[in-house]
């Protein structure tokens, strides 16, 4: 090997603490220029080569930091090594940098293995709303006067108490052309999402408001299914709101079962400390979140084209019955093979 | 098992130990609250100019479509296109609304442009992987801690009224915003629901090895190179702690310290000479220093300071 400038100052060096540095300098160096460029999101300006040696580099580095922690007394070296290694910690155990990598994995087990990781919470959310539509209709049975107060008033137009059957018949019937209808989906896709966000995150007040938020949605659900059976429509009703619905109020059961996981969890942490149980809790919830707002696309979409330019009840249901199906079948079987292989 | 932190690393209220997979302990730095907060406003900024932004673009966009439809005289293709357009709108919207933070927070660079700005970042608070869960989970919450007060309150005051639904929202928020002054690790609500914290981005340069820049200065030992040689007895006197403060001063390399702390050092050990020379004499010091309390460390014998 030739004589160059760092091995002359190498000889130089007086302790065997600086000369362990100078050893291995140039591996600390190489690290800090991959690891500043990726920090500088110049991700395609990186050789494969410096791709493929950030995580055995990442673990040289910190192993020099180990020993020089023990040998070494140059506050200025240990400073430099542990801030070096904080970035290529960073960096190294950063999000995976695929999207598409974690949709793979979402898509292909995560997700409905987190669904069925929240089962209890998803019971106690489905009785809480099966409750909320039950005190919706007794409620307006009692009294129609309750109708108003329940029923969100742009819902309630053409829907009310006293409307003839004729009149509720024609909120039902399908429109002939398209027009309006994709502007139609995507607000109800981004009024749904935002309600379905609230709901998760409301857990985090110990899941209570969750469930209020839940009954009021039902209540009102409740009272509509009341005002349709008054006037003889409740199955032509049902098969109406099924199309979109079963995969809707199925997204709503989800985002309040997955806030009211967070809130037990903060609630009843168990052996684990609050923060630690709530992590992960929100993990878990958040896994189910997204998968949220991929059925309320999917909502949006039955609600604002399938429902309207399908007029029969019975071709209705069989839509609502098949999503119903499709999403049980997903939450239910997909996937455990996998996790019995992994475990 | 942990030995109590050196000196060196506990600088303020703010520092905390991260364990990272390997089992080596790093010395991170909670975010500022004000940075945070700093790095908020940008990112709203950024988001209200953006939503501005796409709002004009797609009024102006309407607006050509409506001319151009109205001389062919084909009223449903102009109606077709304005609802795409709003379509467009609606979805972008929610976008910023909730996938900006996603965004950024995904990329391998932890963090929105405004936290890049202020120089923080997100991390997992158990040492291990930032998971696309975390981000998700931290991220979310922000709709309650942030938009939907926000929204109330413009609402509620909209109405010319500052009516108990105002003071009940102003209240909803103040209770979010003011979250991270009642943990120690400054965590939000978002925070502490995904497993994460907020630190800030340590950047360092490696400063030279001291003793192999200036090989005159130094002694060595195994034999007398330097000037100055000093025994055992003058070595002991001090340990780690003063080391260090030593090598800062030889790094900083300011006339007045130097002479401050050779004359500080030389009244202690009982010597007189180096005056006028006061760099070599403490380089030398410095290096005879270290090589002592190394090799007795490597002997599993550590000195903190003069006391211990």
């Amino acid at each position: 090997m030739a004589v160059d400038p760092a091995s002359g100052a190498l000889e130089q060096a007086a302790l065997h603490s600086d000369r362990f540095r100078l050893e291995r300098e140039p591996d600390w160096k190489r690290l800090e220029s991959i690891v500043t460029r990726l920090e500088k999101g110049q991700l395609r300006k990186l050789s494969d080569e410096d791709l493929l040696a950030l995580p055995v580099l990442y673990r040289t580095v910190a192993s020099s930091l180990s020993i020089a922690r023990e040998i070494s007394l140059d506050a200025a070296t240990l400073a430099y090594l542990e801030a070096l290694v904080q970035r290529a910690w960073f960096v190294v155990y950063g999000p995976r940098s695929s999207l598409g990598s974690w949709l793979r994995n979402f898509l292909g087990g995560g997700w409905s293995a987190s669904v069925r990781g929240i089962g209890l919470d998803i019971a106690i959310a489905l009785a809480v709303m099966v409750a909320g539509a039950l005190a919706g209709w007794m409620l307006v049975a009692g009294d129609p006067g309750w109708y108003h107060t329940i029923v969100p008033g742009q819902l309630a137009d053409a829907r009310a108490p006293g409307a003839s059957r004729e009149v509720l018949q024609a909120t039902l019937d399908g429109t002939s052309s398209g027009t309006g209808l994709s502007a139609f989906a995507a607000q109800l896709f981004s009024n749904n999402a935002q309600v379905s966000i609230l709901a998760f995150a409301l857990g985090f007040a110990f899941g209570v408001p969750t469930l209020m938020l839940l009954v009021h949605n039902t209540a009102g659900l409740g009272a509509m299914l009341w005002l349709f059976n008054e006037a003889g429509l409740l199955f032509e009703f049902s098969a109406w709101l099924s199309v979109h619905g079963t995969t809707e109020l199925f997204a709503i059961l989800l985002a309040g079962a997955a806030g009211l996981h967070v809130g037990r969890s903060m609630a009843f942490p168990g052996d684990r400390g609050v923060l630690e149980a709530a992590g992960e809790a929100g993990r878990r919830a958040a896994q189910v979140m997204a998968g949220v707002i991929v059925m309320l696309v999917v909502a949006a979409l039955l609600e604002g084209f399938a429902r309207q330019l399908i007029p029969g009840s019975d071709g209705r249901l069989i839509i609502g019955g098949f999503m119903l199906a499709f999403w049980l079948a997903y939450f239910l079987a997909f996937g455990r093979r996998d996790e019995e292989d992994s475990v | 098992m942990n030995a109590p932190l050196p000196k060196r690393l506990r600088r303020s209220g703010r520092d905390r130990i991260l364990i990272t997979p390997e089992g080596i302990a790093l010395p991170i730095t909670l975010a500022s609250r004000g940075a945070r907060a700093g790095a908020l406003v940008l990112d709203l900024a950024i988001i209200g100019f953006l939503q501005i932004a796409m709002t004009i673009a797609l009024i102006a966009m309407a607006g050509g479509f409506a001319g151009f439809f109205s001389k062919l005289e084909d009223g449903s293709a102009t109606v077709g296109a304005l609802e795409f357009l709003f379509v467009i709108w609606i979805l972008a919207i929610f976008l910023f609304r909730n996938a900006y933070f996603l965004f950024f927070e995904l990329g391998a660079r932890g963090a929105t442009p405004g936290k890049r700005m202020t120089g923080i970042r997100i991390a997992s608070r158990d040492g291990g992987r930032l998971s696309v869960e975390m981000v998700i989970a931290r991220n979310l919450l922000r709709d309650i801690e942030l938009f939907l007060p926000i929204v109330f309150i413009s609402s509620a005051s909209g109405g010319g009224n500052a009516s108990a639904a105002g003071i009940a929202a102003a209240a909803w928020f103040l209770v979010f915003a003011l979250f991270p002054f009642w943990n120690r690790d400054r965590l939000r609500a978002g925070d502490i629901i995904a497993g994460t914290w907020v630190v800030e981005k340590p950047h360092r340069k490696l400063a030279a090895a001291m003793s192999a820049k200036d090989s005159a200065a130094s002694g060595d030992t195994a034999g007398p190179q330097g000037a100055y040689r000093f025994s055992d007895e003058e070595l002991d006197v001090y340990g780690e702690y003063e080391l260090q403060t030593l090598e800062n001063i030889l790094r900083e390399n300011r006339t007045k310290s130097l002479s401050a702390v050779h004359r500080a050092i030389a009244r202690k050990i009982g010597r007189n000479d180096g005056i006028e020379d006061e760099r070599a004499f403490l380089d030398a010091y410095y290096t005879q220093l270290r090589a002592r309390l190394e090799v007795n460390m490597r002997m599993g014998h550590r000195k903190a300071d003069k006391h211990a």
